[in-house]
C-alpha cells in the first residue's frame, strides 16, 4: 500500500481564509462578502433615494456648484481670494484657516499642558497649588463660554484703530488686530532662504549623530556651538554677500484701518487662546497620570547618578511616561481640532463658518457640503491619528520595550 | 439577512409615505393641529419675543394670519425660531409649513432650493450703519472699513458686489446669529453694521445708545422679503399666498379688524365676494367661506399690520414708502378676489 504524502494546501489561500474568515474558515468568508454587499446595497439605496427625493422637490444637487462663483469676502485667508473666485477655493481657504487655528492650538496647548503638569507635580506648595486650581478651573468650564469671554475681553480692552497701541512705531494692536511689518522678498531672498534650510537640515543631521553618540557610546558631543552657527552665522553672512533678502512693508494707518503689514486678526487670537488653554487642562492631566506612572524608583535612581530634578525628569522620566501619554494626547489633539468649529460664534472664518455656513446657504446645497465637511474632518482626524500612532510606535520601540 | 431586507422595505416604504404626505399639508396640519412657522431668532418688529415670551412682529402676524383662516384661532402657532443659515434646510426638511423670516425673494432661491416665494411681505433695501463719531455721512466714504453681518444671508454677496464695484476695500466679519453680529458692532469689531434697512432699525433699539449710531442713506441693493413654502402642494403654495393678498385687498377696500363685521352686512357686491357672502372662494382654497374674515379679525389688515409692527404705531416708525398700496404711491398690489 503505497501513501501519497499529502500536500499542504497553499499557504496565500489559509492567510486569505485566516485573515477574512477567523476561525470560521470558508463560511466565515461567505458571510463576510454577503455582509459587504447588503452594507453596499444599503448605502446605494439611501443615496439614490436622496437623489431621487430631491430631484422630486426640485432641489439642485451634485457638485457642479463648486465651479461657481462664490460671491462672498472672507477676512482671514492664506491664500489670495476674492468674491470672484469659486466655492471650491472657499472650501480650502476654510481648510486652511481651520488647520492653521488646530496646529497654532496644538503647539500651545502642549506646551501649556506640560508646563502646567510640572507645576502640579512640583514639590513647591505654591505652583502645585497654581496647577491645580488652573486645571479645576479651565476644564470645567463650557469652552464656548471661554470662547466668548476671550473674544469679549480682547475685544472691550483694546482701543479702536485711531487710538491703537503703538509697539515702537513698527507693530500697532487695536481692536483690529495685531498689524506687524510685513517681510517683503528681494534679491538675495532665495540665497537666504536656500542657506536657511540648508542650516536647518545640517542642525537635524548632527542631532542625530549627537545623540546616537550618546545612546551607543555614552559619548556627550556639545553641539549647540555648531547649530548656532549654521541657524544664525552662516545666513548672515550670506546676507552680506548676496545682498539684503527681505525689506519689511510698515502698516500705516490709513482712514478706518491700518493698509499694508501683515494682520493678526482678533477673531484667531480668542480662539486660539480659548482652545489652548481649554486643552492644555486636560493635557496637563494626561501628563501628570503619564509621569506619576514611571515608577518612582526611577526618579531615585536618576538622583543616585547625580542627575538634577529637571534632566532626570527630561531623560528618564519624560520618556517612559510618553508611552502612557501619547494615545490620550492623540485623542485632545483631536478633540481641539474638532472643537474649532465652534469659531463661528465669534466670527472667525473656519471651515464650518465659511462652507458649512456661509456657502450651504448661499447655494442651498445642505447634502454635498455637510457631506464633504464631514469627510474632510474625518480625513483629518485620521491623519493626526496616523501621525501620533507613528509617533508613539517610535516611542515605545526607542525604550526596546 | 431576512430580517435586514424587511427593515429596510419598511424603512423605504416609510420614505416614500413621507414623500406622499408631504402633497397635503394643509391636512396635516390640521390633524396636527398647529401650524408650524419658522421665524427669526429675533429682530423686534419682524419676529421676536416679548418679555411673556409671546411672539410678534409682522412676519409673525403672516403666520397668525394663515392660521386663522385655518382654524379660526390665530394662537395655533409653533413658531420655529431659525438662523440664517439654517433657514431654507428647516423648511426643506419638513420642520416647518411655511418660513416667514425677512427672507429676500432671488432667483436662486426660488429655483434650486425646492421651495418657492409666496408674495411680498415688506419691499427692503439694503443700508449700513455706522457710529455717528465716525463722521461719516456716504456709504462711499466706507472705504477700508470693516463690516459686520450675518452669515448666509443676500447681505454678504451685495456687500462684496457694492465694494468691488465702487472699488473700496473693506474687512468682512461673518457671524451666525443676528446678536453675535450686533455685540461685536457695539464691541466696536466693526465700523459698520449691514443687513437690509428695516432691520438696521429694529436692530438699533436694541443697543445701549441708539442715538449714537446712523443709518447712512444708501440703499445698495432690492430686497422683497417674504413667505416660503415647499415645492410639490400647491394648494398649500395657493393658501399662503392668497393669505397675503387677502391681507393688501382688505386694506385697499378699507376692512378693518374693528369694522369687518359692519361691511360684511354691506350690499356692497365686491364686499360681499371677499368677505365670504357670495361665491365660494374660500372653500376652493381648501378652507371655509368667511376665511377673509377669520383673517381680518386676528390680525387686521396689511395697514394695521405695519403701523402695530414697524410703522407709525410701533418704536421702529418705518415710513410706508415702498410698502403702500399701489394707488397710494407703493408696491403692495393684490390681484383680485373674484
Amino acid at each position: 500500500m503505497s501513501t501519497e504524502a499529502r500536500k499542504p494546501p497553499a499557504q496565500i489561500a489559509l492567510k486569505i481564509r485566516r485573515v477574512l474568515g477567523g476561525k470560521t474558515g470558508w463560511n466565515g468568508i461567505a458571510v463576510q462578502f454577503v455582509f459587504a454587499a447588503i452594507l453596499g446595497w444599503i448605502g446605494y439605496e439611501i443615496v439614490s433615494n436622496a437623489r431621487a427625493n430631491l430631484e422630486n422637490q426640485h432641489i439642485a444637487g451634485g457638485f457642479g456648484f463648486l465651479r461657481n462663483n462664490a460671491g462672498f469676502d472672507v477676512n482671514q485667508t492664506l491664500i489670495s481670494y476674492t468674491g470672484s473666485d469659486t466655492f471650491l477655493r472657499v472650501f480650502v481657504v476654510g481648510l486652511l484657516n481651520t488647520l492653521v487655528v488646530s496646529v497654532v492650538g496644538v503647539v500651545f496647548a502642549t506646551v501649556i499642558g506640560f508646563i502646567v503638569a510640572l507645576c502640579r507635580l512640583s514639590p513647591n506648595w505654591l505652583l502645585s497649588r497654581v496647577g491645580e486650581i488652573y486645571v479645576e478651573l479651565i476644564r470645567n468650564l463650557p469652552l464656548l463660554f471661554q470662547i466668548l469671554f476671550w473674544y469679549l475681553a480682547v475685544l472691550a480692552a483694546l482701543p479702536n484703530p485711531r487710538q491703537s497701541i503703538s509697539l515702537f512705531g513698527i507693530a500697532f494692536v487695536s481692536n483690529r488686530g495685531l498689524v506687524i511689518p510685513r517681510p517683503i522678498g528681494e534679491s538675495g531672498f532665495e540665497a537666504f532662504l536656500a542657506v536657511l534650510a540648508f542650516g536647518i537640515v545640517a542642525s537635524l543631521a548632527l542631532r542625530f549623530h549627537a545623540r546616537r553618540a550618546l545612546f551607543q557610546r555614552g559619548q556627550v558631543i556639545r553641539i549647540w556651538p555648531y547649530v548656532l552657527g549654521l541657524l544664525f552665522v552662516l545666513p548672515l553672512v550670506t546676507t552680506l554677500v548676496s545682498g539684503v533678502p527681505f525689506t519689511f512693508e510698515l502698516p500705516q494707518l490709513k482712514g478706518f484701518n491700518f493698509a499694508g503689514g501683515s494682520r493678526i486678526i482678533p477673531e484667531f487670537v480668542a480662539l486660539t487662546l480659548a482652545l489652548s488653554t481649554y486643552t492644555a487642562a486636560f493635557i496637563a492631566e494626561i501628563v501628570r497620570a503619564g509621569i506619576l506612572s514611571v515608577h518612582k524608583g526611577q526618579m531615585e535612581a536618576g538622583a543616585s547618578l547625580g542627575l538634577s530634578r529637571g534632566s532626570t525628569l527630561r531623560l528618564i522620566v519624560v520618556p517612559q511616561a510618553m508611552r502612557v501619554i501619547v494615545p490620550p494626547l492623540t485623542n485632545q489633539y483631536l478633540n481641539l481640532t474638532k472643537n474649532s468649529s465652534l469659531a463661528v460664534a465669534i466670527g472667525y472664518p473656519d471651515l464650518v463658518s465659511v462652507w458649512a455656513g456661509t456657502s450651504l446657504s448661499q447655494t442651498g446645497q445642505a447634502i454635498e457640503i455637510i457631506a464633504m465637511t464631514m469627510g474632510i474632518y474625518l480625513l483629518i482626524s485620521l491623519l493626526t491619528s496616523a501621525i501620533m500612532s507613528a509617533y508613539g510606535w517610535r516611542v515605545s520601540r526607542s525604550l526596546g520595550a | 439577512m431576512k430580517r435586514v431586507t424587511l427593515a429596510l422595505t419598511l424603512a423605504l416604504a416609510a420614505g416614500l409615505t413621507a414623500q406622499a404626505a408631504d402633497a397635503q399639508t394643509l391636512k396635516t396640519i390640521k390633524d396636527r393641529g398647529t401650524l408650524s412657522c419658522g421665524v427669526s431668532q429675533g429682530l423686534p418688529g419682524f419676529s421676536s419675543p416679548d418679555d411673556k415670551g409671546n411672539w410678534t412682529g409682522l412676519d409673525v402676524d403672516v403666520c397668525r394670519a394663515i392660521a386663522a383662516a385655518i382654524f379660526n384661532d390665530p394662537t395655533k402657532v409653533k413658531y420655529v425660531p431659525t438662523s440664517a443659515k439654517d433657514r431654507f434646510t428647516a423648511l426643506q426638511s419638513g420642520e416647518i409649513d411655511v418660513l416667514s423670516r425677512n427672507t429676500t425673494w432671488t432667483i436662486s432661491r426660488d429655483t434650486s432650493l425646492g421651495a418657492n416665494f409666496t408674495g411680498v411681505t415688506y419691499y427692503d433695501g439694503q443700508g449700513f450703519m455706522v457710529k455717528k463719531s465716525l463722521k461719516v455721512n456716504s456709504a462711499l466714504e466706507l472705504n477700508s472699513a470693516s463690516v459686520c453681518v450675518q452669515t448666509g444671508t443676500t447681505t454678504e454677496q451685495n456687500l462684496a458686489d457694492y465694494f468691488k464695484a465702487n472699488n473700496m476695500k473693506y474687512e468682512v466679519i461673518a457671524f451666525g446669529t443676528n446678536d453675535e453680529t450686533v455685540k461685536a458692532y457695539e464691541a466696536g469689531r466693526c465700523d459698520v453694521f449691514t443687513t437690509d434697512q428695516s432691520g438696521l432699525y429694529a436692530n438699533r433699539l436694541k443697543l445701549a445708545n441708539p442715538g449714537d449710531h446712523m443709518v447712512l442713506p444708501e440703499i445698495i441693493s432690492k430686497e422683497p422679503l417674504g413667505p416660503m413654502v415647499r415645492h410639490g402642494d400647491d394648494q398649500w403654495f395657493d393658501i399662503v399666498k392668497w393669505t397675503l393678498f387677502a391681507l393688501v385687498t382688505t386694506e385697499e377696500l378699507g376692512i378693518t379688524s374693528k369694522n369687518v363685521d359692519e361691511k360684511a352686512k354691506m350690499e356692497n357686491p365686491e364686499l360681499k365676494r371677499v368677505l365670504g357672502s357670495d361665491g365660494n372662494f374660500g372653500e376652493q382654497l381648501g378652507l371655509t367661506k368667511d376665511w377673509v374674515v377669520r383673517i381680518v379679525k386676528a390680525t387686521g389688515n396689511y395697514g394695521e399690520v405695519f403701523d402695530r409692527n414697524v410703522g407709525a404705531g410701533s418704536p421702529l416708525g418705518i415710513a410706508r414708502g415702498l410698502n403702500n398700496l399701489w394707488n397710494k404711491g407703493g408696491l403692495q398690489y393684490a390681484p383680485p378676489i373674484r
